[in-house]
C-alpha cells in the first residue's frame, strides 16, 4: 500500500463495504499510522445495496476521518436498469463495471486498491497483486507483468492504470481470523438475525425495501439468517444460520462445505463469467 | 465447537508455519492434476466447486468421465481449450500441520518467465517428470531456474509411474539422470518420490503399488521439510518505502523489515550517505514495540535528524550492506524484445528505481548442460551473466544473502514492461581511466594566486583515531581564512578512485601510490591537501613522501591508543574484525608501524580534536605555508 502511495500520483481505495474491504481499510490505517492513508475511499453504488451497508459505509468514513467518494452511474439510473427487470448480467455490467470505469476516468485515478482474493474464483487465482489495465480498463491475462519477490513494477503511461490487490494471498478463513483478532468493525448483516426473506430460485433473498416485487406464490418469511458475502441485495443469497458472533461465524466457516461466492448470483450466469467480466473491466 | 476450543484452534492456526512451494515440469507432466489431487484428497474442496468440476470433467475432461483434477486449477478459458497452464495460479490449502501456498507454474517454454515468477516467492519446488519420458530439456531448465532464484529444496516427483507398471528400475534411472544434472545446482535437499497424481499413489499416503519405495509420501514431506532460512538472524535491513510525516513533530520511516531484527536503541546506518543514528521508537497502530523482526511492517523514528528518503535502506551500523553503482548479476530475460547492452532500462531493487544499463554481457548459460556460451544479446527465457552500471549508487546485499536486498527487475523505459529479473552476485570496483593533460601555467603561479604554499598534510593513525575529524576541522578553519584546500579521505577514495582495490598487501601499496599521486596533482594545483589514511606501513608512507617531495610533505601522526579506538568503534569495524568477519584489519590481525620521525604528533593528551587541529594550524603558520 505504501508502495502504491509512493509510486502513483492519484491512487484510490475501492471500498465495497464488505468484510474484505473492511480488512483492507484496516491495513491501510495501520500502514500509514500515525498518519492517515493519503488517498480517498470510493464506493461504486449500484443503488441496490443493503441499507445497512450504506449507513455502515458513511459511519466508517466519518469515524476514520477519510474522504469518501460515492459514484452512481446516473445514465444507468436514467435508463431504469435494475436487477429485477434487467437481469443480473446487465445490471452488473451497467451499474458496476461501467460505473467503475466512469468513476476512474472522471477522477483520473491511476491506481485502485481492491479487496479481491485469489482463493475466491479460478481466474482470480491468476491475477497479479499489481494488475495492469489498459487505458480502456481491459485486463489481458496472457500479457500480465511477471511479479517477482516483493518487487512490483508500478510504471504506467498516461491513461493506463493499475489495480492493486493487497489481500491476494488471503483466504476467507484468514479474513475472519483477522477480523476477530484485530476486532475490526463489519456490517451487521454478517451476523445472524431474524430478517424478512423470500425464497427465489433456490436462494434466500432479503426484502430490504419496497422496490422488491413479489412473484406469484412467494411469501415473505422471517428467518434467522446471515450473509457470507455482500453485494446488491436482490442478488445476494442469505444463509440460514444462528451465528450471531464472530466466534460462531468462524466456527461455522470451519465446517462449511460450500464456497462463499455460491451465494453470488452473478457468478453462475455463464461459465468463465468472472474472467469475461474482468476482461471488460469488472473489478 | 465451543468458544474456548475455537480460541485454541485459532491459536494453533497462527502458530502453523507457512510453506510456499511451486510445481513445475513439462507440458502434460500433470502439475495441475497433482494440485487438484492434493486439494481433493486433503478434503479441501467446497461442494459447489466439486459439483462444477464433475460437470466440467464430462465436458472437457481427458479422463474418460472420471474427475479431471486439472480442470479445477486451470482457470482461464484459453487454458481449458488448449489443455495447458499458461500463467501462474496460486492455490491455498491447510493441513493439521502447515499452511500452504502453491504456485502452479507453466510448463510451456513460452511461459518460463512465469515459472521464474512463481519460484521467486517459493521455498521449495516440486519438479514433475513424466515417468514415460524421463528428464527433458524443460526439466533441466526448470531445475536451473529454481536454483538460480535461490530455491534450495526440491522434490522430484516422478509422475505417471502407474503407466510404467510402477517399476523401480524406471524410477531409479530417472532419478540418477536428474541427479547427474542437478549436482552443480547446489540444492540442499533433493527428495525423489514416485507418484501417480491421477490415482493418488504416494501423494497423501504411501502406496501399496510401490512396495520398493521406502520414503515418505509427498504431502508428508511437504508438511515436515525444514526450509527455515533464519532470515531473522541476519543483519538488520529495512528498505524505506515511505517517509511518514503526518505533522511537524513526527518523522518516521516505514517499510517491511527485509532481514534481521531491530530493537529500540539499536544503532543504525544509512549506507548510501554514511549517516548513523539510533532507533528511538518502533511505531505501530497497536502501540510501540520494543523489538521487531524480519517480515514485520513497521515505522521507525530515529534519535537524530537524518536525511532519509524512499529508496534508502536502514541497516545495522555494525554490518552494513554494500553500496555501489556497478555490479555483476545473473539475468533472466523475460521480454520478446531482446536485451540490448548499453540501452538504458530502469532498475527496481527494493524501493529504489534508477536508470541502469548492461555494460558487459559476459556469457549466457545453456540450461541443458549449464555450459557458458558467448553472447551479444539475450532473448526471451535466456539466462545470462552480465555487469550493470547504474546512474546512482544503491545499497544491496548479494542475492544469496537475501532475496529482498539482492533481487531486482529491469523495466523498459518506453513500454514499462518488466523485461528481466536479476540477481546480484557482487558489487564491482573498477578503475577509472585517468589521462594526463599537459598544462602551461605552473605550480608556483597557481600557489601565488592563493597566497599559500602548497603542501600535503598526511594524517596517519589507527582506524577511529580521529584523523578525519581533525582533518575536517583543519580544513574548515583554513577555508574560512580563504585558503584553497582539499581532503582525500581513505574511505571515500576507496568508493571511487580505488574501488577496485582490496586489502591485500599489494592492493594497500597501490592504494597509497594512487593517493600520493593524486595528492601530488593537487599540490601541483597549488592546494593545501589533507590526506587522511590509516597508512600503517612505514614503507608506504616513505613512498608517498618521496613521490610528493621533501618540504611539501608533512607527516601528522594521530597517536590515539588502540584501546581508545576500539572503544569508540565509530564504524563498527573493530567488532567485525574481532569476529573474524574482516581480514587484515589494522591493529587486530595486521600491524600498525608508528612513524619514527613525524613532523607532528597529536596525542589525545593534547586535548579534544579542536585543540589538536589548532596545533596543526600553528605548525602551518610557523612553517610559512600560510601567512
Amino acid at each position: 500500500m505504501r508502495e502504491v502511495a509512493a509510486s502513483f500520483e492519484n491512487p484510490v481505495m475501492l471500498y465495497s463495504i464488505g468484510k474484505d474491504s473492511s480488512v483492507m481499510l484496516h491495513l491501510a490505517m495501520k500502514a500509514f499510522y500515525p498518519g492517515k492513508p493519503p488517498f480517498p475511499l470510493m464506493h461504486v453504488d449500484t443503488t441496490w445495496k443493503f441499507r445497512e451497508m450504506i449507513s455502515f459505509r458513511d459511519q466508517t468514513a466519518a469515524r476514520l476521518g477519510l474522504k469518501l467518494i460515492v459514484h452512481v452511474n446516473q445514465d444507468g439510473v436514467a435508463r431504469g436498469i435494475n436487477p429485477f427487470d434487467s437481469g443480473s448480467a446487465l445490471h452488473t455490467q451497467v451499474m458496476k463495471t461501467e460505473a467503475l470505469k466512469q468513476a476512474l476516468d472522471l477522477y483520473g485515478f491511476d491506481a485502485a486498491f481492491g479487496g479481491a482474493r485469489r482463493d475466491e474464483e479460478k481466474s482470480r487465482a491468476k491475477e497479479r497483486i499489481f494488475s495492469f489495465r489498459t487505458a480502456a480498463h481491459a485486463w489481458d491475462p496472457k500479457n500480465q507483468r511477471p511479479e517477482l519477490w516483493r518487487t512490483y513494477n508500478t510504471r504506467v503511461n498516461k491513461g493506463e492504470s493499475i489495480r492493486v490487490f493487497p489481500l491476494s494471498n488471503w483466504t476467507e478463513l484468514d479474513i475472519w481470523q483477522y477480523v476477530m483478532v484485530e476486532n475490526i468493525p463489519i456490517v451487521p448483516l454478517y451476523f445472524a438475525k431474524v430478517r424478512p426473506v423470500v425464497e427465489r430460485d433456490g436462494t434466500l433473498i432479503m426484502v430490504d425495501d419496497d422496490r422488491m416485487k413479489l412473484r406469484d406464490g412467494e411469501v415473505v418469511e422471517n428467518k434467522l439468517v446471515r450473509f457470507r458475502t455482500l453485494g446488491c441485495y436482490p442478488l445476494t443469497g442469505a444463509i440460514e444460520s444462528d451465528a450471531a458472533t464472530l466466534e460462531a461465524i468462524v466456527a461455522e466457516m470451519l465446517t462449511a462445505r460450500t464456497s462463499e461466492r455460491q451465494g453470488r448470483l452473478i457468478d453462475s450466469d455463464e461459465k468463465a463469467s468472472m474472467e469475461r467480466k474482468k476482461k471488460e473491466g469488472y473489478f | 465447537m465451543g468458544t474456548a476450543n475455537l480460541r485454541e484452534f485459532l491459536a494453533a492456526q497462527e502458530k502453523k508455519s507457512l510453506l510456499r512451494f511451486l510445481t513445475c515440469g513439462s507440458v502434460d507432466d500433470g502439475k495441475s492434476t497433482l494440485i487438484g489431487r492434493l486439494l481433493y484428497d486433503s478434503k479441501l474442496l467446497f461442494e459447489d466447486h466439486l459439483a462444477a468440476l464433475k460437470k466440467d470433467s464430462k465436458q472437457h475432461g481427458t479422463t474418460g468421465g472420471d474427475i479431471d483434477f486439472a480442470l479445477l486449477v486451470d482457470g482461464l478459458e484459453a487454458e481449458r481449450e488448449q489443455g495447458i497452464t499458461i500463467d501462474v495460479a496460486y492455490r491455498f490449502f491447510t493441513t493439521d500441520k502447515r499452511k500452504f501456498i502453491v504456485a502452479d507454474t507453466p510448463g510451456h517454454e513460452q511461459y518460463t518467465r512465469n515459472m521464474a515468477t512463481g519460484a521467486s516467492n517459493s521455498e521449495l519446488a516440486v519438479i514433475l517428470i513424466d515417468a514415460r519420458k524421463g528428464v527433458l530439456v524443460q526439466t533441466r531448465r526448470h531445475a536451473a531456474i529454481c536454483s538460480l532464484l535461490g530455491i534450495r529444496h526440491v522434490v522430484l516427483a516422478v509422475n505417471k509411474i502407474d503407466l510404467m507398471e510402477f517399476r523401480q528400475d524406471v524410477f531409479d534411472a530417472i532419478v540418477a539422470d536428474f541427479k547427474r544434472f542437478a549436482e552443480p545446482l547446489g540444492f540442499t535437499s533433493l527428495v525423489p518420490i514416485p507418484i501417480s497424481a491421477r490415482f493418488g499413489d504416494n501423494v497423501i499416503a504411501r502406496s501399496d503399488n510401490t512396495p520398493w519405495y521406502d520414503g515418505v509420501a509427498l504431502l508428508e514431506h511437504l508438511e515436515t521439510v525444514d526450509v527455515d532460512t533464519a532470515l531473522a538472524d541476519q543483519p538488520f535491513r529495512l528498505p524505506v518505502q515511505w517517509v511518514n510525516r503526518p505533522n511537524l513533530d513526527f518523522r518516521g520511516f516505514s517499510g517491511t523489515i527485509a532481514a534481521g531484527r531491530v530493537r529500540v536503541g539499536d544503532r543504525i546506518a544509512v549506507p548510501k550517505t554514511g549517516s548513523v543514528s539510533a532507533v528511538a521508537r518502533i511505531v505501530t497502530m497497536d502501540g510501540d514495540l520494543g523489538e521487531a523482526v524480519a517480515g514485520q511492517a513497521v515505522t521507525l523514528t530515529l534519535a537524530d535528524e537524518v536525511d532519509i528518503s524512499r529508496g534508502d535502506v536502514l541497516a545495522a551500523a555494525e554490518a552494513r550492506p554494500d553500496v555501489s553503482d556497478q555490479f555483476a548479476a545473473h539475468l533472466i530475460w523475460m521480454s520478446e524484445e531482446p536485451l540490448l547492452p548499453g540501452r538504458p532500462y530502469l532498475l527496481k531493487l527494493g524501493t529504489n528505481l534508477v536508470p541502469a544499463q548492461v555494460t558487459d554481457l559476459k556469457y549466457k548459460v545453456d540450461v541443458n548442460t549449464l555450459e557458458h556460451l558467448a553472447a551479444k544479446t539475450m532473448r526471451l527465457n535466456e539466462i545470462g551473466i552480465c555487469n550493470l552500471s547504474l546512474s546512482a549508487r544503491i545499497a544491496f546485499d548479494p542475492y544469496c544473502d537475501g532475496r529482498d536486498m539482492g533481487g531486482f527487475i529491469l523495466i523498459d523505459r518506453f513500454s514499462n514492461a518488466t523485461v528481466a529479473a536479476g540477481m546480484i552476485d557482487f558489487g564491482l570496483r573498477r578503475a577509472t581511466n585517468v589521462h594526463w593533460q599537459a598544462l602551461d601555467v605552473n605550480r608556483d603561479a597557481r600557489a601565488a594566486l592563493k597566497h599559500q604554499k602548497p603542501v600535503v598534510l598526511w594524517f596517519t593513525g589507527l582506524s577511529g583515531s580521529g584523523k578525519s575529524t581533525i582533518a575536517n576541522i583543519v580544513e574548515k578553519r583554513l577555508h574560512t581564512e580563504g585558503r584553497h584546500t582539499y581532503i582525500l579521505d581513505g574511505d571515500n577514495v576507496r568508493h571511487g578512485l580505488n574501488r577496485d582495490l582490496g586489502f591485500t598487501d599489494a592492493d594497500r601499496v597501490e592504494n597509497i601510490r594512487r593517493v600520493a599521486e593524486t595528492a601530488k596533482l593537487f599540490v601541483d594545483a597549488g592546494l593545501i591537501v589533507l590526506v587522511s589514511f590509516i597508512s600503517p606501513f612505514k614503507s608506504e608512507r616513505r613512498m608517498a613522501r618521496e613521490l610528493v617531495g621533501e618540504g611539501e610533505f608533512v607527516e601528522v601522526f594521530v597517536d590515539t591508543p588502540l584501546e581508545v579506538c576500539m572503544a569508540r568503534d565509530v564504524k563498527g569495524l573493530y567488532a567485525k574484525a574481532k569476529a573474524g568477519k574482516i581480514k587484515n584489519f589494522t591493529g587486530i590481525d595486521s600491524p600498525y608501524e608508528a612513524p619514527e620521525h613525524p613532523e607532528l604528533t597529536l596525542t589525545t593528551a593534547a586535548g579534544d580534536p579542536e585543540r589538536q587541529a589548532e596545533r596543526v594550524l600553528g605548525f602551518l603558520r610557523q612553517g610559512g605555508y600560510v601567512a
